[in-house]
């Protein structure tokens, strides 16, 4: 072929010519046998009907009629439970951001142990959520408080995948409703384990959890989401600010009251900061985290629904931004440097702040919920640290102040919502977090301990508690 | 022998082992340490609270030499690393009792 080309002329002609004269009339050629090839297939066609072979648009015309009468509504349905798929997915993708923060913000030798609870509190989370967490936190018709879930079964069957589990409000299956609710029970848990990180201990923090997220968590969803007392009220939290951020920072506060600060944190002489080992690991979080959102807010739709879809997604990168821009302006002037993680928590903030309100505000309410809420954040932080409530990466801050700030502002910047119920929805779930993470935590500390001790917190919890060295060289 | 061990200003490296190089010294062992003498930290802050870093990064040199060479290796590095600032750093020159090049199991000058 090479000396082919590389002669200058093929009988006379340029070789790359004679090539291309070739090929075309190759191409020419085989176009008519391939029209007679379909003349030929045509009459067999018509002949398919007699013979009565099952073709795509029987199977197409099955699926409808599983749906019964609810086939006219089976593509939106469809596209709908496609998206809260893929928001499940991306949901479970802000563990890997609570995961790569809560690393970065904590020291080297405590790396693998933020990393182990991580692991733990989604796969506790999920499974328990299954157990007995699903139907707890939606048990249908019930007192308004409490009503205990069993596990759950084949959530297919009966209809249960098709337009008729939900409809527009639930544009999902069974199975798709549990896998992206099973989702947001972990979070719950994870905004706790930032803040006890580096000194609790791993098997009381692992009790803990089980109990916050199998029990504290769906009891406190239930009163909202599963149709309880303060659904009754009209109280409004679209997405969670209240039932699973306030809910988490809150129950993180009373641990970390009960837990006690790190060592060496709070001196004489002031506060000696325990910086964080790896900002482009908590820089990584945080982005993780915002993008997830988009699964958090934006699931929480529902539905696919177009108009509301591009609403949530723009307030939340509005508030999400606004936030960042609100911390970076107030940090930098209090604090005469810009801080990077001051900066990276107000991004958290907005976040937190637009879940309870993504679907109903407007574009000028998400700036000024964002904006107010990374200013916020920046101030509590600080705050915490003078009480001497360490919190390593501001969890109690950016989810439990924040979560109440964007629970109250919903009444502040939407029409139509009561702003002392939203006060009142937001205190009762955060009390009681707060209550029964304070009385759990209090018994742990009686009887197991809640404390490595002075000397394994020094060595850090990757070698006392695991053995084991994050960065092995 | 000697062993001249330099402790210069860790963006000063690339120079000082060019410098070397001009002058014939092909061999050193380099690390990373942290230190200070009259140069004083600085302060950091974090979320919101200041403390103070009185360990700065500095890299440590260290060249074994034939005593003829010790002059030259000097006025090198001096010249390489100098800034004029406080924190230029230190040299410090050590008598060597003996050097093996493992190998071959030479000994003494013939080992540098």
């Amino acid at each position: 072929m090479r000396k082919l080309l590389a002669s200058k002329t093929l009988a006379g002609v340029a070789p790359w010519k004679f090539l291309l004269l070739s090929a075309t009339l190759l191409f020419t050629y085989a176009i008519p046998a391939h029209a007679d090839n379909h003349e030929e297939a045509a009459p067999a066609a018509e002949e398919a009907p007699a013979e009565e072979e099952a073709g795509p648009v029987d199977d197409y015309q099955g699926l409808l009629d599983h749906q019964g009468e609810y086939a006219p509504a089976f593509d939106f349905f469809t596209t709908s439970m496609l998206w809260t798929c893929i928001a499940a997915a991306l949901v479970f993708l802000m563990h890997l951001g609570f995961a790569t923060l809560e690393s970065g913000l904590c020291q080297q030798k405590n790396v693998v142990n933020v990393l182990f609870k991580n692991v733990f509190i989604i796969s506790i989370g999920v499974i328990t959520y299954a157990v007995c967490g699903f139907n707890t936190h939606y048990p249908g018709d019930f007192n308004g408080w409490f009503s205990w879930g069993s596990m759950i079964g084949d959530l297919n069957a009966d209809g249960m995948d098709t337009w008729g589990y939900g409809g527009l409000s639930l544009a999902m299956t069974g199975f798709g409703d549990f896998i992206f609710q099973a989702m947001f029970a972990a979070t719950g848990a994870t905004i706790v384990s930032g803040a006890v990180a580096e000194r609790v201990k791993l098997s009381s923090f692992m009790i803990f959890a089980l109990v916050f997220v199998g029990f504290a968590y769906p009891v406190a969803g239930s009163w909202h989401w599963g149709g309880g007392v303060l659904a009754s009220m009209d109280f409004k939290d679209f997405a969670g600010s209240t039932v699973v951020h306030a809910f988490g920072g809150f129950g993180a506060l009373a641990c970390v009251m009960v837990l006690g600060p790190r060592k060496g944190k709070y001196t004489e002489n002031g506060i000696k900061p325990i910086p964080a080992h790896s900002f482009p690991l908590a820089a990584i979080g945080v982005f993780l985290l915002f993008f997830g959102w988009y699964g958090f807010n934006g699931g929480s739709v529902l539905s696919a629904d177009p108009t509301y879809l591009g609403l949530v997604f723009t307030t939340t990168t509005l508030g999400a931004t606004a936030g960042a821009i609100g911390a970076i302006a107030v940090s930098w002037g209090v604090l005469k440097k810009p801080d990077l993680s001051m900066a990276l928590n107000g991004l958290l903030a907005g976040l937190v702040g637009i879940t309870a309100n993504a679907d109903v505000i407007g574009v000028g309410g998400a700036l000024a919920i964002g904006l107010i809420a990374g200013a916020l954040v920046v101030g509590s932080i600080i705050f915490f640290d003078k009480i001497k409530i360490d919190d390593p990466v501001g969890a109690i801050s950016v989810h439990g102040v924040c979560g109440i700030w964007g629970t109250v502002a919903t009444a502040i910047f939407a029409d139509g919502f009561d702003i002392i119920v939203q006060l009142k929805g937001a205190l009762l779930v955060s009390v009681f977090a707060f209550v029964f993470s304070y009385a759990v935590f209090m018994i742990l500390k009686m009887t197991l301990g809640v404390r490595v001790s002075e000397e394994e917190e020094e060595r850090g919890l990757d070698i006392s508690e695991h053995g084991q060295e994050a960065y092995g060289s | 022998m000697k062993l001249i061990k330099a402790i210069i200003k860790p963006f000063k490296l690339e120079e000082v082992k060019d410098a070397l190089s001009e002058i014939g010294v092909e061999g050193m062992t380099v690390s990373e340490v942290k230190g200070f003498g009259r140069q004083k930290g600085h302060t950091e802050i974090y979320r919101g609270s200041e403390y103070t870093v009185d360990f700065l990064p500095k890299v440590k040199i260290e060249i074994a030499i034939a005593d003829d060479l010790v002059t030259k290796v000097i006025d090198a590095i001096v010249g390489a690393s100098q800034t004029g600032k406080i924190g230029d750093g230190k040299i410090f020159i050590l008598p060597v009792e003996e050097a093996v090049r493992i190998r071959t199991g030479e000994k003494g000058e013939e080992a540098l």
